[in-house]
């Protein structure tokens, strides 16, 4: 099956990451997940933390924890606004479990000196982290 | 000066060189320290480009633009961030800062006014003015920490959101090229300036809405505005002292040079005057 292609830029607010051919892309939107094929409706959306599954030419299939950001598309290419990305290979399992465990022992008792909406996303982050390293484990 | 001993010419000969051995090592880090903060400078650029777009689209399709962030109010205390260097010896980067915060300090009332001091240098300076800063960031590293500057961030707009201030202003430098810096001021808080006439929203879909998507956004373009701010800083700071210790041992030399033609000179005095004390010697023999 001949598909469409178009580009995807990944940007972090430290560095551009890449920017590659691709034909589908499903990101995780602050509503849920959407998929991206080539010539999509000019678009802009809130992005939560989540997996981007970016499929390219070839059929080669990446997966990216993404924690949270922004999706243009337009113009026949979409350009991701990403607070932080990592690939699978990249997630480093121990730091997110710590910080998992670390949030949840937090949000335990309920007292007026922590910040419970920080330390619920820092926990969702996390866990995204670890469902997206762990859910590649069990795959390969 | 007065006249110096042989001995005291060549031990300040050696002491210069010394300093100046110092000075360019330091010279050769800052060139090295500046190269990868410019870098961050430059990696910066495409993200703050592309979310400046964004918001201006945004404004234009939003309904009201009344994020907290956004809000304007009566002044009554205004913030201060001000960035300067962890280090010394960097020319005039520190001074330079301190004095444009200075200028922008006296205007108000000290009581109506917050600190957010960012460096060792500024706190320094101000603690011993006896001010008492409502946050303190120091040990920045060579390159910003975007984790870092994120939760700063989320404690200067915590001042703003709580009522303590109303306006937040950024006093640091804005790094023009290696030999040109310069001292800028600008408003952080509220957010303005966003929507400008003639910016239209284009036929974009916004998920869920304009609106929340705004309020997702304006949280990180303050993160990105404080981040390009501070690794603008921390590249000028680089600069600064990479130029400064470059004079510096430009000045060692010429020093050197002097001190070494003084030298010569002494010793050609101490040769000619043992001659003539052995002629003198000879003479009062015969």
């Amino acid at each position: 099956m001949e598909t469409a292609a178009y580009t995807l830029s990944v940007l972090t607010p430290e560095r551009p990451v890449f920017e590659k051919d691709v034909v589908s892309i499903v990101a995780p939107g602050s509503e849920g997940y959407l998929g991206i094929l080539a010539h999509h409706a000019p678009l802009i959306t809130a992005l939560g933390p989540g997996k981007l599954t970016v499929t390219d030419p070839e059929g080669n299939v990446e997966i990216y924890a993404v924690s949270g950001g922004f999706l243009e598309v337009g113009n026949n290419e979409a350009i991701l606004l990403a607070d932080t990305i990592e690939a699978v290979s990249e997630i480093d399992v121990e730091r997110a479990r710590r910080a998992e465990a670390r949030a949840r022992e937090r949000l335990k008792g309920l007292r007026t000196d922590i910040d419970y909406p920080r330390c619920y996303n820092a926990m969702a982050r996390a866990q995204n982290r670890l469902r997206i390293a762990e859910a590649l484990r069990v795959h390969v | 000066m007065a006249v110096q001993s042989l001995q005291d010419i060549r031990r300040r000969i050696r002491s210069v060189q010394n300093t100046q051995q110092i000075t360019r090592a330091m010279e050769m880090v800052s060139a090295a320290k500046l190269k990868r903060a410019q870098a961050r400078v430059n990696a910066a650029r495409p993200y703050a480009a592309k979310m400046d777009e964004m918001l201006r689209s945004l404004s234009a399709a939003a309904e009201g633009l009344d994020h907290p962030l956004f809000e304007k109010r009566p002044v009554r205390r205004t913030g201060v961030v001000i960035m300067s260097g962890d280090r010394g010896l960097a020319g005039s980067f520190n001074a330079n800062v301190l004095r444009m915060a200075e200028r922008l300090l006296h205007e108000r009332p000290r009581e109506d006014l917050r600190l957010v001091v960012v460096g060792r240098k500024a706190l320094q300076y101000l603690t011993r003015r006896g001010w008492k800063p409502a946050l303190v960031y120091t040990d920045l590293g060579d390159v910003p920490d975007a984790t870092r500057v994120r939760r700063m961030t989320e404690e200067i707009t915590g001042l703003f959101l709580s009522g303590e201030v109303d306006e937040v202003f950024l006093v640091f430098t804005r790094f023009i090229s290696t030999l040109n810096r310069r001292v800028v001021t600008e408003k952080f808080l509220p957010i303005e300036g966003a929507a400008s006439e003639g910016d239209s929203a284009g036929d974009y879909i916004f998920e869920p809405s304009p609106d929340a998507i705004f309020g997702a956004l304006l949280p990180r373009y303050a993160v990105t505005r404080l981040l390009a701010a501070q690794a603008e800083s921390l590249a000028s700071e680089h600069s600064a002292r990479m130029v400064a210790m470059g004079s510096a041992t430009q000045n060692a030399d010429e020093m050197i040079n002097q001190l070494v033609i003084r030298r010569n000179r002494a010793r050609q005095a101490a040769i000619t005057k043992e001659i003539a004390e052995l002629v003198g010697g000879a003479e009062a023999l015969k």
